[in-house]
């Protein structure tokens, strides 16, 4: 055992430092990225130890970013791309959805893609329009990507090598406003024995309703967790970790056993991650079920000026709001 | 004016002064479209090229010309007969496909769109793939990286990227700077010039000084739309704004086409970066079997091309050369219609793909959603009386 603490940010960092180390093949490329480290600092250093050649500062084009990774990757690189935040993944979007998570398919498996696409995600950090979204179910419902979020220091840490070291096409979202949090990490592990991305992770065990979230709802569904305790109320809280595909069979242990589920995002209601566990729960523990699937998200407004965020983001309140209508069914 | 005139407005040229300007001092020539040759040529990069070749390969250009055609009118009649449900014909870019094709050496990595099937061709590649495509039982497939010619591309400009990236990856490999260096062509159309993915892969050249030539085939149109509607300059000029050199060439003439390509190719794989290369040429045919140009080009306009022929250009050169007889082409005729023989019957006993075979390679290593999702298929289809599953 290697137990170091850092924050979720020098996790990613670390991470990203191990896979330069581990694969020369290995790049990083994106804007600002270099000098600068990033406008978070998450690969703060890097570019000074590995080269310009790894750690590419691109020009400011995202469609570029990704574009010109397919074509390191046809190559045989192993890129990492960093979009700076959620709301600039657009000009990249036709590539990714496109040309990254369609190559294999189309080539009959003789073309792989292993990329990563970094995105800090999600509200909550005062920010101007743009820089605030959650634009993970547009990845989801894409078939040939696989999407993934990490809500701690050792997922950040090991999430991150794991991702890299895999040939599939991986969007991961990073949870910008909990970059700062802090917690241990089993630097020990390996990248194939470190807890595998594709699964979820139950936090907390309970028995009378399950909280599902990802990302930096996570840190939220927790704190009501232990909020509802006080209230003599036993809830589970399962950490999805990987958004595509979902590891249905963790929830629907979870489920059949408390017969309730309240999934939480900051993203928007309507034809997303939680409309789709919405329906396997339904689907898979109809019988198991004492309320139906019930939903605390973003609204489906545009994201807001920041001096109403904190009404538009699922918060401790809000969350307890929605366990409660659970236990009124 | 005599009565009617006036209620017949005069039909305006298309083509204004600038982009449509078609062959003219800056444009490569090396044989006339008479075929007569012409011993050198300058670019409007400043560049004299010339070719130096031996009757033999004279005549496998030729040759290359002639089974590229052959090929593509036989896809054409395929469509025309329900066996493909669409076909993008390159009749009229040959010239400009083989030259390019041609100067490509093995090492060289090519990024075509879905119209290169005579590049393909030059790469060694069977000319049933982009037809088992086309009829719908693949979406390609063939090996991009024993061939060096990466995947056929839709979407139209994405693939100027990729070749982009590609020799980026060319340069942290090291494998740029010598006489026997790598370099990455990437095709693209008039129409894909406009796109902000082939502006940002330009940017992304020039920066990084990738060894990569742009190689537009400028066929005048967009489906309908023409030279004018994508472009105020001449599109070789484009170059200049992304600090590289660009040059036109008559894409009609293979001899030219090769020129240019090839030093365009040594350009950029001895360390010089990047650089565009217009081929000026015309579609013949319509954009795919769905269109009908009849709605938007005049058939004199066509006609007018139909005199820059690239094949009969290179037929004449060899008659008046005297490098090449009757009984060579005849021979060249009889081989042309064994391989489009050879294609048909091969299209033809293609068998449809396994209807479970969707759910491969959607990623390389599987996943929990699409396995499960095959094997409800596949309990599904079972559950039909009679059925083999």
């Amino acid at each position: 055992m290697a137990i170091e603490t850092m924050t979720i940010g020098k996790a990613i960092t670390a991470g990203l430092r191990k896979a330069l180390e581990n694969d020369p093949r290995v790049l990083l490329m994106g804007e600002d990225i270099g000098k600068l480290g990033g406008v978070f600092r998450i690969t703060d250093g890097l570019q000074k130890d590995f080269g310009e050649n790894r750690v590419i500062d691109s020009p400011l084009a995202e469609a570029g970013i990704v574009g010109t990774c397919v074509g390191l990757a046809i190559r045989g690189f192993r890129p990492v791309v960093e979009i700076q935040f959620d709301g600039f993944v657009y000009p990249a979007y036709d590539q990714i959805v496109c040309q990254v998570a369609k190559m294999h398919y189309r080539s009959r498996g003789n073309v792989k893609i292993p990329m990563v696409i970094r995105i800090p995600f999600g509200g909550g950090i005062g920010a101007v329009e743009h820089h605030s979204e959650s634009p993970e179910g547009y990845f989801a419902h894409t078939a040939g990507l696989k999407v993934i979020s990490v809500a701690t220091p050792s997922d950040a840490y090991w999430g991150i090598q794991q991702a890299v070291a895999s040939d599939d096409p991986i969007v991961f979202f990073e949870p910008k406003r909990r970059y700062y949090e802090k917690g241990e990490v089993d630097t020990s592990l390996t990248v194939a024995t470190a807890p595998a991305m594709h699964r979820a992770r139950v936090l907390r065990e309970g028995t009378d309703a399950t909280l599902i979230a990802y990302g930096p709802m996570v840190r939220t569904a927790l704190d009501a967790a232990n909020a509802a305790a006080e209230d003599g109320r036993s809830i589970e809280v399962i950490d999805l970790r990987s958004i595509s595909p979902i590891d249905i069979a963790t929830v629907t242990a979870s489920v059949r056993k408390t017969g309730r589920a309240v999934v939480v995002h900051e993203a928007p209601s309507e034809v997303s991650v939680s409309s789709e566990l919405a329906a396997r729960i339904t689907e898979e523990c109809f019988y198991s079920l004492e309320a139906p699937v019930l939903r605390v998200t973003g609204y489906d407004t545009p994201y807001p000026a920041a001096r109403v965020e904190e009404e538009y983001l699922p918060d401790l309140d809000r969350v307890l709001d929605g366990v409660d209508r659970a236990f009124g069914w | 004016m005599a009565k009617g005139e006036a209620a017949r407005p005069q039909r305006t040229s298309r083509r204004k002064a600038g982009a449509g300007t078609p062959a003219g001092p800056d444009m490569v020539q090396l044989l006339t479209p008479e075929g007569e040759r012409i011993e050198r040529s300058t670019g409007a990069n400043g560049v004299e090229y010339s070719v130096d070749f031996s009757d033999e390969e004279y005549r496998g250009l030729y040759r290359d010309l002639a089974i590229v055609r052959k090929l593509d009118i036989e896809a054409n009649a395929l469509c025309r007969q329900g066996e493909l449900s669409i076909w993008a014909s390159l009749a009229g870019q040959e010239a400009a496909q083989v030259g390019a094709g041609r100067a490509m050496r093995p090492q060289d990595m090519a990024f075509p769109t879905y119209r290169e099937h005579g590049v393909l061709y030059c790469r060694g590649i069977d000319p049933i793939m982009p037809l088992s495509l086309f009829r719908g039982v693949d979406q390609g497939g063939w090996d991009s990286d024993k061939y060096k010619f990466n995947m056929y591309t839709i979407v139209i400009g994405a693939q100027s990227l990729h070749g982009t990236g590609y020799a980026m990856g060319i340069n942290f490999d090291g494998k740029v700077g010598t006489s026997d260096g790598e370099a990455v062509m990437a095709f693209m159309g008039d129409g894909a010039t406009s796109q902000g993915d082939v502006h940002e892969s330009m940017v992304y050249a020039g920066v990084f000084n990738a060894p990569i030539v742009f190689f537009v085939q400028n066929n005048q149109f967009a489906i309908s739309e023409p030279l004018e509607r994508q472009t105020r300059v001449p599109l070789y000029q484009r170059s200049s704004g992304y600090g590289f050199p660009g040059v036109r060439v008559d894409g009609n003439d293979v001899l030219a086409s090769y020129a240019v390509a090839k030093h365009a190719m040594d350009h950029a794989r001895t360390g010089n970066g990047p650089m565009l290369v217009e081929a000026y040429t015309y579609r013949m045919g319509p954009h795919t079997t769905t269109d009908d140009p009849t709605r938007y080009r005049e058939s004199a306009e066509l006609e007018e091309w139909k005199a820059k022929d690239p094949i009969l250009r290179m037929r004449s050169f060899l008659e008046k050369q005297k490098v090449a007889d009757d009984a060579f082409f005849a021979s060249v005729d009889a081989d042309a219609q064994e391989i489009a023989t050879d294609l048909r019957d091969r299209v033809l006993a293609m068998p449809n793909p396994q209807p479970v075979s969707l759910f491969d390679n959607v990623y390389p290593h599987g996943s929990p959603l699409v396995d499960a999702q095959r094997a409800e298929f596949t309990t599904y289809h079972a559950s039909f009386e009679g059925s083999a599953h």
